[in-house]
C-alpha cells in the first residue's frame, strides 16, 4: 500500500483527457446544470421503460378533455363538465356515449310508451358492466395537467412520449455515429480505392437531401415499429460524422506513434480501432450528442406526419399530431405539455452539446 | 473557367449514376412487387399490370435498371400510380406555389438574418446581444410542428389576419394573401439558428487585422461592417444558404401541408402516404440533380465574391 502512494507522489500523473476534459466541464456551471437536466430526462426514459412511472398512462382517469385544475376557474370547458353523478352512468362501455344518451331519454317517455328493448338493454348494460370489470370510476373533472381525448393524464402521456422520443433519438444516433465512424476510419485508414468508394458512397448520400430519403424510405418499408425508426434514421444519418472521422483518421494514420505500432507489428485492425480511435473517440462523443437532438426532431416530425411510431406507442410527435385538432376545440394543454418538455430537452442538451466539444477541444477557441 | 465547369459537369456524372442505384434498390429491390404494395389501394388488377409491365418487374433487375435509367435520362417518369396524372405535368404545376412561398422566404430570411447578425455582432459581449442569443437558442428548441399550430390557430383562426388555409388562382392574391402567413412562419423558426450562424461568421472577421486597419484610417463602422467584413464574411454564408437550398424545397413539406399549399413538398408527402412511387422517385432524382448544380454555382459564386479563390 505505501509502496503505491510513494509512486504516486514521485510521478505526477498527469490527467488524460477525458479527467482533463471532465474538470473543464464541471467549472462551466450552464454545462453541469443542463447535464442535469438531461440526466433527468434520462432517468425517467429509464424508469418509464421499466414501468415505475407512467406505466398506467393509457388508464382514463379523467373526463374527456379534463383541464388543467389551476385553468378550470377562469374558462369553464365548453363541453358539459359533466357532474360527478351524470359522469358514471356514460362510462361503461367503451364508447357508450351515444347510446346511452340516447337510451336516457327514450326511458324517460317509458311511462307513457314501453319500451320492448328496455330489459335487454340494462342487461346488456350490467353485462358490459361486469365485462370489463372496471368498477365505475368517477372521472376527475380536472388533472393536474390536464386530460387528453380520452380522458388520458397528460402528464403521465407526455412522461411516456419520453420515452419513447429519446429513444429512438439515441438508438438511431448510435446507429448512425456506429456505421460513420466504421467507414470514416476505413475510408481515411486505406485511402486510395476504399477512400474513393466511400467518397462516391457519401456523395450519393448528400446529394439527396436528409428528409426526402427519409421520407422515401417510409415510403418503401411501409411498416410501422420503433425498429423501422431507429433503422431509417441510423441508415440515413452517418454522412456527417463520415466526413469529420475520414478527416481524423487521415491526420492520425501517418503520425508517429501510429507508425510505431506499424513497425512492431499491429495489425491494421488494431492500429485502427486500439490506436487511433482512442484518439478520436471525443470527436464520435460530440457527434452523438448533436445526432441524438437532431433526431429526436426528426422523429417528432416523422410520427407526427404518421410515419413515425405505431399508433399505439405515444411519442411527441403523436402528441403534437393530436393537439393539432384539439387546438381549434381550445384545448391547448397537450400541445404545451408535449411541446415544453421537448423544448427544455433540447435546449438543455444542445447546451450541453455545445460544453462538451468546448471541453473536449480547447483549441478551438 | 469553362473548363472548370465543363469538368464539374462531367464528375457529376457518376454520382448521378450513383443516385440512380440507391433509388432503383429502395424502390425497385426494397419496395419489392408493386401489386403487393398496392394491393387495397388500387382495386382495379387490369392497372396494377400494366404498372408491373411498365416496370418490368417479372424481368431481371438489370433490365428494370434500365428501364429506370432510360426514365432518368428522357425526363419520362410515365404517370402516378394514383391519379394517373403524367408525372411531368404533377412537378411543373406544383413548382411554382412551391416557389411562391420559398423564394420571398429565402430573400427575407438571408437579408434579415444578415442585418441582424452584424448588428448582433457590432454590440458582441453586451447585453443586448446575450439577449438575443438566448431568445435564438430558446427559440430554436421549439419544435417547428408547434409554431405552425399556435400561429395558424392563433393568428389565423382566432384573430382572422390571415386565411387559415387555402390557394387562390391569381398570382398576387397567392403572393400576398395566402403566403404571408406561411413566410411570416418560415421567416420566424429559420432567422434564429441563421443569425447564430452568421454572428459566429461576422466574428470570426470582425477581429482580423484588415479590419484594425480600416478603422486606423478612418473609415466609418458602417462602411467597415457592410463592405469590408460583409464581403469577407459572405463565404461561409453562400456556402450555408446554397447548401440548404434544394433541403428548403422539401423542408417546407410541413408548411405546405398546414396550409394546403400545393406545392412539391405536400405533393411528396401525399405520394407517400399513397405508395406512390413513380412520383418519389422522380422528386428525389430532380432534386439530387438540383443539388449537385447548385453546388456548382456556389463554387462559382466563390470566385465573384472572393476573386483570391482558385477554381480547380
Amino acid at each position: 500500500m505505501r509502496a503505491i502512494t510513494m509512486t504516486t507522489r514521485e510521478h505526477e500523473v498527469s490527467p488524460g483527457l477525458w479527467a482533463l476534459a471532465w474538470r473543464r466541464l464541471r467549472a462551466d456551471r450552464l454545462a453541469m446544470f443542463s447535464l442535469a437536466i438531461v440526466a433527468i430526462f434520462f432517468v425517467m426514459m429509464v424508469l418509464s421503460s421499466i414501468g415505475l412511472i407512467a406505466g398506467d398512462w393509457s388508464k382514463e382517469v379523467g373526463i374527456n378533455y379534463a383541464s388543467p385544475t389551476w385553468f378550470r376557474d377562469e374558462a369553464p370547458p365548453a363541453p358539459p363538465p359533466g357532474t360527478p353523478e351524470v359522469k358514471p352512468q356514460d362510462d361503461p362501455g367503451v364508447q357508450p356515449g351515444a347510446s346511452a344518451d340516447g337510451n336516457g331519454v327514450e326511458t324517460k317517455d317509458e311511462s307513457s310508451v314501453v319500451d320492448p328493448l328496455a330489459d335487454v338493454l340494462k342487461e346488456v348494460r350490467t353485462e358490459t358492466a361486469n365485462a370489463t370489470q372496471a368498477p365505475v370510476v368517477a372521472r376527475l373533472d380536472t388533472l393536474a395537467f390536464g386530460a387528453d381525448k380520452w380522458g388520458r393524464d397528460v402528464l403521465k402521456k407526455v412522461i411516456k412520449g419520453s420515452e419513447t422520443s429519446i429513444f429512438v433519438g439515441l438508438a438511431s444516433a448510435i446507429v448512425a455515429v456506429f456505421l460513420g465512424t466504421l467507414l470514416g476510419a476505413a475510408a481515411g485508414f486505406y485511402g486510395r480505392w476504399v477512400d474513393d468508394f466511400l467518397n462516391w458512397f457519401y456523395n450519393i448520400f448528400t446529394s439527396i437531401p436528409y428528409l426526402l430519403l427519409i421520407l422515401a424510405i417510409a415510403a418503401v418499408l411501409n411498416k410501422k415499429g420503433m425498429t423501422t425508426i431507429i433503422l431509417i434514421l441510423g441508415l440515413t444519418g452517418w454522412t456527417g460524422t463520415f466526413r469529420l472521422i475520414r478527416g481524423e483518421y487521415l491526420k492520425h494514420k501517418e503520425r508517429e506513434y501510429v507508425r510505431a505500432a506499424d513497425a512492431i507489428g499491429a495489425s491494421n485492425t488494431r492500429r485502427m480501432f486500439v490506436h487511433i480511435f482512442p484518439n478520436v473517440s471525443h470527436v464520435v462523443l460530440v457527434q452523438l450528442s448533436i445526432l441524438v437532438v437532431g433526431f429526436i426532431k426528426s422523429e417528432v416530425i416523422l410520427s407526427f406526419l404518421g410515419f413515425g411510431v405505431p399508433v399505439d406507442v405515444v411519442s411527441w410527435g403523436s402528441m403534437l399530431n393530436e393537439a393539432q385538432s384539439e387546438m381549434i376545440l381550445g384545448k391547448w394543454w397537450q400541445l404545451a405539455a408535449a411541446g415544453t418538455t421537448m423544448a427544455i430537452l433540447v435546449t438543455a442538451f444542445s447546451l450541453f452539446t455545445d460544453a462538451l466539444r468546448d471541453a473536449l477541444d480547447p483549441k478551438l477557441k | 473557367m469553362m473548363a472548370y465547369i465543363i469538368r464539374r459537369l462531367w464528375q457529376m456524372i457518376p454520382t448521378l449514376l450513383g443516385v440512380i442505384l440507391l433509388v432503383f434498390v429502395i424502390f425497385n429491390m426494397v419496395g419489392g412487387d408493386p401489386a403487393y404494395v398496392l394491393a387495397g389501394k388500387i382495386s382495379n388488377q387490369e392497372q396494377i399490370d400494366n404498372i408491373r409491365k411498365q416496370l418490368g418487374v417479372d424481368q431481371p433487375y438489370y433490365v428494370q435498371l434500365g428501364i429506370f435509367a432510360k426514365q432518368v435520362i428522357t425526363g419520362d417518369f410515365g404517370a402516378s400510380w394514383s391519379t394517373n396524372e403524367k408525372i411531368s405535368n404533377i412537378l411543373g404545376t406544383r413548382l411554382g406555389p412551391s416557389l411562391m412561398v420559398l423564394v420571398p422566404l429565402l430573400f427575407l430570411e438571408t437579408l434579415l438574418a444578415i442585418a441582424f447578425a452584424l448588428a448582433v455582432a457590432y454590440v458582441r459581449g453586451s447585453l443586448t446581444d446575450r439577449a438575443v442569443m438566448i431568445i435564438c437558442t430558446a427559440g430554436m428548441s421549439i419544435s417547428i410542428l408547434v409554431y405552425i399550430i399556435v400561429f395558424q390557430y392563433w393568428l389565423a383562426y382566432k384573430l382572422g389576419w390571415f386565411p387559415v388555409q387555402g390557394w387562390g388562382n391569381s398570382f398576387w392574391e397567392n403572393l400576398f394573401v395566402y403566403s404571408s402567413l406561411p413566410i411570416l412562419i418560415g421567416l420566424v423558426v429559420s432567422i434564429a439558428p441563421n443569425l447564430r450562424l452568421y454572428r459566429t461568421f461576422v466574428l470570426d472577421e470582425i477581429n482580423q487585422d484588415y479590419v484594425r486597419t480600416a478603422r486606423a484610417k478612418g473609415l466609418s463602422d458602417n462602411t467597415i461592417l457592410w463592405t469590408h467584413v460583409l464581403r469577407n464574411a459572405s463565404i461561409p454564408i453562400i456556402t450555408h444558404v446554397m447548401a440548404g437550398l434544394p433541403g428548403l424545397l422539401i423542408g417546407a413539406f410541413l408548411i405546405e401541408r398546414f396550409f394546403s399549399i400545393p406545392g412539391i413538398g405536400r405533393e411528396v408527402i401525399l405520394a407517400v402516404e399513397r405508395s406512390d412511387f413513380p412520383v418519389v422517385k422522380a422528386i428525389t432524382i430532380y432534386v439530387a440533380v438540383a443539388t449537385m448544380i447548385v453546388n456548382l454555382l456556389a463554387d462559382l459564386m466563390y470566385k465573384v465574391v472572393d476573386p483570391r479563390v482558385q477554381l480547380k
